[in-house]
């Protein structure tokens, strides 16, 4: 049994003039301390699909469970990395990533909750940041932080939603390669799913990667599994033979027409509005 | 530099001019006292502002500070019932409804209305003067700390609940910070209701004070003392807005 299973999930979502199927019967399994990323167009339905196997919200039909739990709630062994960091601007760096380290370790004293907080902010690069408001902090430094919350409190499961979305390219790419060097201390490796609309980036980081077939509603593609050896860089991916193939496979999947999925296309369908968002991304 | 003396000249230019307008005024009307002879029937309330002469004849320092006294217990009575209220309404669309027409119903009633039945309440005219303040001056604190809860971002509540924070936490780490700005304006607006209800309600009871002086100087037919108070609790009013506006903006800037 995969740690992580989604059976026949369906999610719609009712707006004032008609009802939106956004996901139809998605299924999934996902390993233990595998990464896997969930990658898909803008509005495809990839936030959906985080927020349902996150507890924040429930499926219409099908089920979720991890380790074997059905998913009824935000699972107790989870942390969250958003897109627009959701620091809050009252408190500082080292404040938030208390506040979380005190949710889920009540038993430790306020000094071990501190120590705790500052070690992961040092282990993303912020030691001497850590009395500094999010405010005060660059976009790449409150992502750090964010990154840093979630680390702390020592979670089962990672859950990222496009984590390095709202960055400038030359950030992003410093924090995707840091992100891909903590994801190969083999001692270290937590169960991630991140859902990304950059394929190189899903490249760098993942083990396997699922396609959004885009809807509505959007349907996953077969999983294509990157057998890459770590540690991994984006100069060495660029020119990599089998980097080359699995970009090409996801690219395929991602514009394929919903019921008509072609596989291996090598040829990009230039005319396809979604293939061309995707094709910047990786370009 | 010469944009800061304009910033000063311009403001001394409309008192002046508001002064002259008064002046005018007295002339047309003789019962009215003018600037001049205001100034020398009043001056010894200001020139000696904490003298106490009498029970009303004080100086205006210390009329001031009987209505600011009372101002202040009658304020804090209102917010301290108020900001629970808002909460409670912020977080609960049901309570809101349920409970709206009867706010709706009775943030316009006058304090003039409330004070009588304050007085029926508790006999006696310190506390029915309390609960005229505190029941006229609690609506906008209501209304800003209920609307502050809800323009929390999504983001914030995500972020209690992905932490899988306890309602306590979210309450005192996430809903009270985000909410303060907005309590903060209603504070302000409360204050400002307040230091209105107080001159009314000295008035209709005649506590001693800046309204009860008011009252008392009109019955002695001392008109020029009818302005002093009337510029006095002008000034007092825009102090204390300045005051709460600048502990706003001190919140706002966090």
């Amino acid at each position: 049994m995969a740690f992580i299973e989604v059976r026949g999930v369906h999610k719609s979502f009712a707006t004032a003039s008609a009802t939106r199927h956004v996901l139809r019967d998605v299924s999934l399994d996902i390993e233990r301390r595998e990464f896997v990323s969930i990658v898909g167009a803008m509005g495809s339905g990839k936030s959906t699909l985080l927020s349902l196997l996150a507890g924040l919200t429930m499926p219409d039909r099908g089920t979720i469970s991890i380790g074997g739990e059905p998913v009824r709630g935000v699972h107790r062994h989870a942390a969250f990395v958003f897109q627009n960091y959701s620091l809050l601007p009252w408190f500082t760096a080292l404040e938030n990533v208390r506040l979380a380290v005190e949710a889920a370790f009540p038993e430790l004293t306020r000094e071990q909750q501190v120590m705790r907080a500052s070690d992961a902010l040092g282990n993303v690069g912020l030691g001497n940041a850590i009395h500094r408001r999010p405010r005060q902090l660059s976009g790449g430094m409150r992502q750090r932080v964010a990154i840093a919350r979630a680390i702390a409190t020592e979670p089962q499961v990672l859950f990222l939603d496009d984590p390095f979305g709202a960055l400038d390219a030359l950030t992003r790419e410093t924090l995707q390669q840091e992100l891909a060097g903590l994801g190969s201390q083999a001692d270290r490796r937590v169960t991630t799913v991140m859902i990304t609309n950059s394929v190189e980036e899903a490249i760098l980081l993942s083990d396997r990667i699922v396609p959004i077939v885009p809807g509505p509603p959007a349907t996953l593609g077969a999983a294509i599994p990157v057998e890459l050896s770590r540690p991994r860089s984006v100069a060495q991916l660029a020119h990599d033979e089998q980097a080359t193939h699995v970009r090409a496979h996801v690219i395929a999947t991602l514009t394929a027409t919903p019921g008509r999925l072609r596989k291996h296309v090598s040829g990009p369908n230039a005319s396809s509005p979604v293939l061309q968002a995707v094709a910047k991304e990786t370009s | 530099m010469t944009k800061r003396i304009i910033n000063f000249l311009l403001p001394m230019c409309g008192i002046a001019l508001a002064v002259v307008a008064w002046w005018v005024a007295s002339r047309i009307v003789t019962d009215l006292p003018s600037p001049v002879r205001t100034w020398e029937e009043s001056k010894v309330y200001i020139l000696e502002p904490l003298a106490k002469r009498g029970e009303t004849d004080q100086g205006i320092l210390i009329l001031a500070y009987y209505s600011l006294v009372r101002v202040a217990q009658g304020f804090l009575l209102g917010i301290v019932i108020a900001t629970p209220i808002g909460f409670l309404l912020g977080v609960s669309p049901t309570l809101t409804r349920m409970f709206d027409p009867i706010m709706q119903v009775l943030r316009p009633i006058s304090p003039l209305a409330w004070l009588p039945l304050g007085l029926v309440l508790f006999q006696k005219s310190e506390p029915a003067a309390l609960f005229a303040i505190a029941v006229c001056s609690m609506w906008p604190t209501v209304i800003n700390t209920m609307l502050g809860v809800r323009a929390i971002p999504q983001d914030y509540w995500n972020v209690a609940k992905v932490l899988r924070l306890s309602k306590m936490t979210t309450f005192t780490k996430i809903i009270v910070p985000a909410t303060l700005p907005y309590m903060f304006t209603g504070y302000r607006l409360s204050l400002g209701i307040a230091w209105l209800v107080i001159v009314a309600s000295e008035m209709l009871t005649g506590t001693p004070g800046v309204g009860g002086f008011l009252w008392q100087e009109y019955n002695s037919l001392v008109y020029a003392h009818i302005l002093l108070a009337i510029i006095t609790i002008g000034v007092v009013g825009f102090v204390l807005d300045r005051l709460m506006g600048f502990a706003e903006a001190k919140l706002r800037a966090v």
